[in-house]
């Protein structure tokens, strides 16, 4: 008998909006912005190509559909236009620009991929990359906030990391979770150049305490707006943490292991100073060379028509996970 | 070289034409990379650092000016070392424009707790009010006026060139390479010129 468990993050079925006038309004919507883009200055795509690099010669990456079920959202933000979560990116390993990955990734390979997990697990696990999709599928709807002061709304196609940590049935001393992206300077142009790579030491290590890594808002993502993932935004797997700063949310996973101390992470060693362990998003704590209290929302308006808008402790997810940090002084593990 | 520089002299005016149109072109190109999207879905920060680095550029023109007159003989080139000089203050104006609107939402209140809270903000700032400084008293009538004391101020520009880099190397969050790059150059130029920064550091001991 299937008993279907509702988390306290869901809304019911009743309140999902019918998946005809969510399609309508999005190709209105879609149009719409085709339109203002398009009318405000009619250029041809090689002058295009000339002046700003990339053009047709460069073959896009392949998205193939995916089946999932819609999990409502916990807010009722508008979505972030996937053109724009898809062009405006900070994956260093392609370049630190934010159209960069964009430009650099589409010929990215993601088949075959190998993702392991090991480290104090009973059964280490080895994916590739069919079994990345073997799992019912999920779209969840979360807000990204990035640690520079902007953030999007995106519907993340993935399942929850604890199914597959349990999985790998971890050893009672396995206390942190570590995570690492592909290292391959020929496919990844930052990791080659320490230029174009930002001064990154590569490859890009993020890590999450047991218990953040298990709590049902953190997902593995293998899709994202009905697809799998395009490569400028982690494909083909990589983690989203809704409550904590974009740079936690690890892109283009190849290793997940359990570990009992707390694992190094990339830009907090870089700058302990500036990246915390933690990274929960908190407008009290400032970022030391930009505020924290509020954020710019990429959503469908023009370059002009935005307003910053206040950043919500937890990223508004304080409800469901502020209790993870009970007695911490979160100015102090920021 | 003696012809150009009559050359430069007699049709000055169709020259600082095609030098406007020149210094110029960075806008439109700005404009033609954000309407076509070249610089991703939100090009907010694209903006912001094309108009510094252009900034810096044209600063990095105007300080050429001065010693290639004199390695080429071509006084003449002097006539557009005011016209130049304005454009380092217009993009940079451009700049600091972009930030408070682009960034800040023209939040007047977020503007000046950014700018009293960051020091790489408040230093921008400071090379800012130095540019802007120099631009309105860039008039020949204030520069007569001034005597002694405008070559002093607009001697400024030498640490300013510098500041700015430093500015540049201060909001990056990693990375250094490329102010590096700046700097070597600054530097470079600098000691070409260094018997006119000796002489204009030289100028406030008496």
């Amino acid at each position: 008998m299937f008993i279907k468990k509702n988390r306290p993050w869901e809304e019911p079925e009743s309140a999902v909006t019918p998946e005809h006038i969510y399609k309508e309004r999005r190709s209105l919507l879609k149009s719409m912005g085709f339109l203002g883009a398009g009318t405000l200055l009619a250029q041809s795509a090689p002058a295009n190509a000339f002046l700003f690099g990339g053009g047709d010669d460069q073959a896009s990456f392949v998205r193939q559909p995916l089946q999932f079920d819609d999990i409502p959202p916990e807010h009722k933000d508008g979505l972030t236009p996937e053109s724009k979560a898809i062009s405006h990116n900070n994956f260093y390993e392609f370049g630190t620009a934010k159209n960069d990955p964009a430009e650099n990734a589409q010929g990215f390979k993601v088949e075959p991929w190998t993702l392991r997990i090991d480290g104090l697990v009973d059964k280490p696990l080895t994916l590739d990359y069919d079994d990345l999709f073997a799992r019912p599928l999920e779209q969840r709807i979360y807000r990204l906030r990035c640690v520079e002061a902007w953030s999007m709304v995106i519907p993340w196609v993935g399942f929850s990391l604890s199914d597959i940590l349990a999985q790998a049935s971890p050893k009672s001393d396995a206390k942190y979770v570590a995570f690492e992206t592909l290292y391959d300077p020929e496919q990844m142009p930052g990791q080659k150049s320490r230029r174009i790579g930002g001064g990154i030491d590569y490859p890009y290590v993020e890590g999450l305490r047991i218990d953040e890594a298990m709590h049902p808002l953190t997902m593995l993502a293998v899709g994202m707006y009905g697809t799998t993932l395009p490569p400028q935004n982690g494909a083909p797997i990589r983690l989203v943490v809704p409550w904590k700063y974009g740079f936690k949310s690890i892109k283009s996973i190849v290793r997940i292991r359990l570990t009992d101390r707390q694992p190094p992470t990339t830009w907090n060693l870089l700058a302990p100073h500036e990246y915390g362990f933690y990274a929960n998003v908190n407008p009290a704590v400032d970022h030391p060379r930009w505020t924290q209290a509020t954020e710019r929302r990429i959503d469908d308006s023009g370059l002009l028509g935005r307003t910053r808008i206040p950043t919500e402790p937890f990223n508004g997810y304080g409800h469901l996970v502020a209790n993870l940090y009970k007695g911490m002084d979160l100015t102090k593990f920021y | 070289m003696k012809q150009f520089n009559q050359h430069l002299a007699k049709h000055t005016l169709a020259y600082k034409v095609g030098l406007h149109s020149l210094l110029l072109l960075p806008l439109l190109y700005m404009v033609l990379a954000v309407t076509s999207q070249s610089w991703g879905g939100d090009p907010v920060q694209a903006i912001i650092h094309f108009l510094a680095e252009t900034a810096l550029h044209v600063l990095i023109l105007t300080l050429l000016l001065a010693p290639l007159s004199r390695r080429y003989r071509l006084p003449a080139l002097l006539k557009f070392r005011r016209m130049i000089g304005l454009y380092v203050a217009f993009y940079a104006l451009a700049h600091v424009l972009a930030y408070w609107l682009l960034e800040l939402g023209l939040s007047l209140q977020l503007f000046i707790t950014e700018l009293a809270k960051r020091p790489y903000i408040w230093l921008g700032m400071l090379c800012f009010v130095v540019l802007l400084a120099l631009s309105l008293t860039s008039f020949r009538a204030i520069q007569s006026k001034l005597g002694k004391r405008w070559l002093q101020l607009h001697g400024l520009l030498f640490p300013t060139a510098l500041l700015v880099i430093w500015h540049y190397w201060w909001s990056l969050k990693s990375g250094w390479q490329e102010p590096a790059i700046y700097l070597a150059l600054v530097v470079a130029l600098l000691l070409w010129k260094r018997l006119q920064v000796q002489r204009w550091l030289l100028s406030f001991r008496s």
